[in-house]
């Protein structure tokens, strides 16, 4: 265990920029949003969470993959993928830090992604313990411990001291670049900080939730959850706007497509959205054609089907944005309430 | 409590005598805050409520559901009517399909100002005529109610309803008496005071942070285009990714330009945004230029008007007068 004064957090990020992009939460209008750090930026290391999700890093909302150069009846492929500098993503959440997990489930196993495995292994997280959980955190429901987050590095903040735990080889990288600015420290206020965080964490309004009736993964709870007829109810006021899915750490369904330029073909990905009316639109058309069957598929997708082929991990980290943000107010607590089979009490 | 009473009794009996088959309102939320927009049978009617967070405006989804069969009462609120005139001036929804339940202007309360007074961990937001008291896991805390309403309960159009097939708040004489309603436009000053420059770097910071979820545009009652052209691919300007740095920003001013005329001002796109872009001043800021250059209109306020830039007249404002950045 290491620490460094708080006042002298602005030295640290300088030493990290001094080798590698730094990212994390700087105060953007009122909000907090991951941005590179220069120095004198308004960093917000204490709010909970980012409007968008440290996700952005690792699988970006759009990327090039490859291009086409047409030269009269030529087509020359041409390769543009960007090699990944070491960054660092600083201040991560214990949810988002799961997310990770999730989305490597996802990108890495199996089909190897590889331009999520080059930012997955360019990037260095440092995560940090949250003081104050806000009203939708419900991370507890996950098994998920805000006190005391995963990542490459652990951060937790008394008044006046940061604390530093490196738990991989990557962390101890870090921690040895910066060396020079850490100092030993006991365990005695970190332990304290953890059970204060877990006290506060009993407190929150989801904080106990069951997801009794997503637990189960055979065909007689599929068809009990996928035909439903709550659906209707839970997805009637629905926009069909992409602000649940764009703010999640989790997400990770894609579009591939095509861009013209003057010469040839950019094609790229970016994030898609299930709730947007194109979603896996295909040659024969779309196979969701209203809002509830989008709709559905969001929280199947989180609650049953990613964890059915996960050895049981959900696919929702509890990090609350979508709750927070959905602007009819419709989201995935009231889905576990309406569909679990103890009503989400535990 | 007691406005929900009356409204829901009222709805009994509308649904108990066939007069409609379905009442649009809000339904109660988990806690006290988060009310959705519901659509009501006899067998869950008691779910309604109204107060004040019963916030989204319910005339777009008369879009989809004038399209079903029989006749649905709408919970219409003053700002909100306008919306639903508009439509009906569109010719998008089916008048003949909707009984409208005018039901008084409520004092609406912004989460977004709630969560900007740095209270975490809310459990519940219990609110009376003058004070709001959020209570938290972090303790409690009381703010006078007129620092947390939404715009348009500050800056809205008036306690009018422009439509209705009955009231439930008020006389028709009442009714008929509405507040001056300019000062709305006193929140552009501060923008039409900024330089060309600054007022272009204020937007672009705003713009900019957008992460095109389409909220604004969605939640719009004045988008109701069956496909939009940003989500069609043969139009060629589909995007699901920006091409330049400068793409979100267009799309907000594109949006604003499509819906200039239209706009009634009634703030949704403002309220919904989860990146909070103060995106109804750019369709205000519009709102105030017609006037000036075309004479006062109001998007709304009376069933198939012609609004300005789709009608011509021989006093219109010559397009060159407008120069200099719209400052002539």
């Amino acid at each position: 265990m290491k620490k460094i004064a708080v006042s002298r957090l602005p030295e640290l990020y300088a030493m990290i920029t001094a080798s590698q992009k730094l990212y994390l939460p700087v105060e953007n209008g009122g909000k907090a949003e991951y941005k590179e750090y220069s120095e004198g930026a308004d960093v917000a290391l204490e709010a909970v969470n980012t409007v968008k999700s440290a996700k952005d890093f690792i699988f970006p909302q759009s990327e090039d993959l490859c291009g086409f150069k047409v030269t009269e009846k030529t087509i020359e492929v041409l390769d543009l993928k960007k090699a990944s500098e070491p960054f660092v993503l600083f201040g991560v959440r214990a949810c988002d830090a799961k997310s990770f997990e999730i989305l490597d489930n996802v990108f890495l196993k199996g089909y190897l992604d590889t331009y999520y495995e080059a930012k997955r292994k360019a990037g260095t997280i440092v995560t940090h313990a949250c003081n104050a959980p806000d009203t939708s955190c419900f991370c507890s429901t996950f098994g998920i411990d805000a006190s005391d987050p995963a990542g490459d590095v652990t951060t937790w903040t008394t008044d006046d001291t940061l604390y530093w735990q490196a738990n991989t080889e990557k962390g101890e990288k870090l921690t040895e670049a910066v060396s020079s600015l850490l100092e030993d420290a006991d365990e005695k206020a970190v332990e304290a900080k953890k059970n204060e965080i877990k006290e506060i964490t009993e407190k929150l309004p989801y904080a106990h939730l069951s997801l009794k009736g997503f637990d189960e993964y055979n065909k007689e709870n599929l068809d009990r959850l996928f035909n439903a007829p709550e659906w209707n109810e839970l997805s009637e006021a629905c926009l069909g706007c992409g602000t649940c899915t764009f703010v999640c750490p989790t997400c990770q369904c894609y579009d591939i497509r095509d861009f013209k330029t003057n010469d040839g073909i950019k094609r790229f990905r970016c994030w898609d959205s299930c709730m947007f009316s194109d979603f896996t639109k295909c040659a024969h058309g779309n196979m969701r054609n209203t809002q509830m069957q989008r709709y559905r598929q969001r929280f199947m997708h989180k609650l049953y089907y990613y964890p059915d082929n996960n050895e049981g991990t959900f696919g929702c980290v509890g990090c609350g944005r979508c709750v927070a943000k959905c602007p009819q107010h419709l989201n995935i607590v009231k889905v576990i309430k309406k569909l679990g089979t103890d009503g989400g009490n535990k | 409590m007691q406005r929900t009473n009356e409204i829901i009794a009222r709805a009994k009996e509308l649904l108990a005598s066939g007069e409609v088959n379905r009442v649009l309102g809000w339904r109660k939320g988990e806690y006290s805050y988060d009310q959705s927009p519901a659509v009501f049978t006899e067998s869950n009617i008691d779910e309604l409520v109204y107060d004040d967070f019963s916030t989204p405006n319910l005339s777009k989804y008369l879009v989809k559901e004038t399209l079903k069969e029989g006749k649905i009462a709408v919970l219409m609120k003053p700002s909100d009517s306008y919306s639903l005139n508009q439509l009906l001036t569109e010719h998008r929804v089916k008048r003949e399909n909707i009984y409208v339940i005018g039901i008084p202007a409520e004092s609406e309360i912004d989460l977004r100002k709630i969560e900007a007074l740095g209270v975490k961990g809310i459990t519940d937001i219990e609110a009376d005529e003058t004070n709001v008291t959020i209570k938290s896991i972090y303790g409690d805390k009381t703010v006078a109610k007129s620092d947390v309403l939404l715009d348009r309960s500050i800056n809205g159009k008036g306690t009018k309803h422009v439509i209705y097939d009955e009231l439930l708040c008020c006389t028709e004489d009442e009714e008929a008496v509405n507040e001056d309603t300019t000062s709305r436009f006193d929140q552009l000053k501060e923008i039409e005071a900024m330089s060309s420059d600054e007022r272009y770097e204020f937007w672009r910071s705003e713009l900019s942070k957008c992460i095109r979820c389409n909220a604004c545009r969605n939640v719009c009652p004045a988008c109701t285009c069956r496909t939009c052209v940003f989500d069609n691919p043969d139009s060629q300007v589909d995007a699901k990714a920006n091409t330049t740095s400068f793409e979100e920003n267009m799309f907000h001013i594109i949006r604003a330009f499509h819906v200039a005329g239209r706009c009634t001002d009634c703030g949704e796109c403002s309220r919904v945004c989860p990146q909070n872009i103060p995106l109804h001043l750019l369709n205000r800021k519009f709102i105030k230029d017609m006037n000036e250059n075309y004479g006062e209109y109001q998007a709304g306020a009376v069933e198939g008007s012609r609004a300005p830039l789709v009608s011509f007249t021989t006093e219109d404002i010559e397009p060159n007068a407008i120069s200099d950045g719209g400052k002539a």
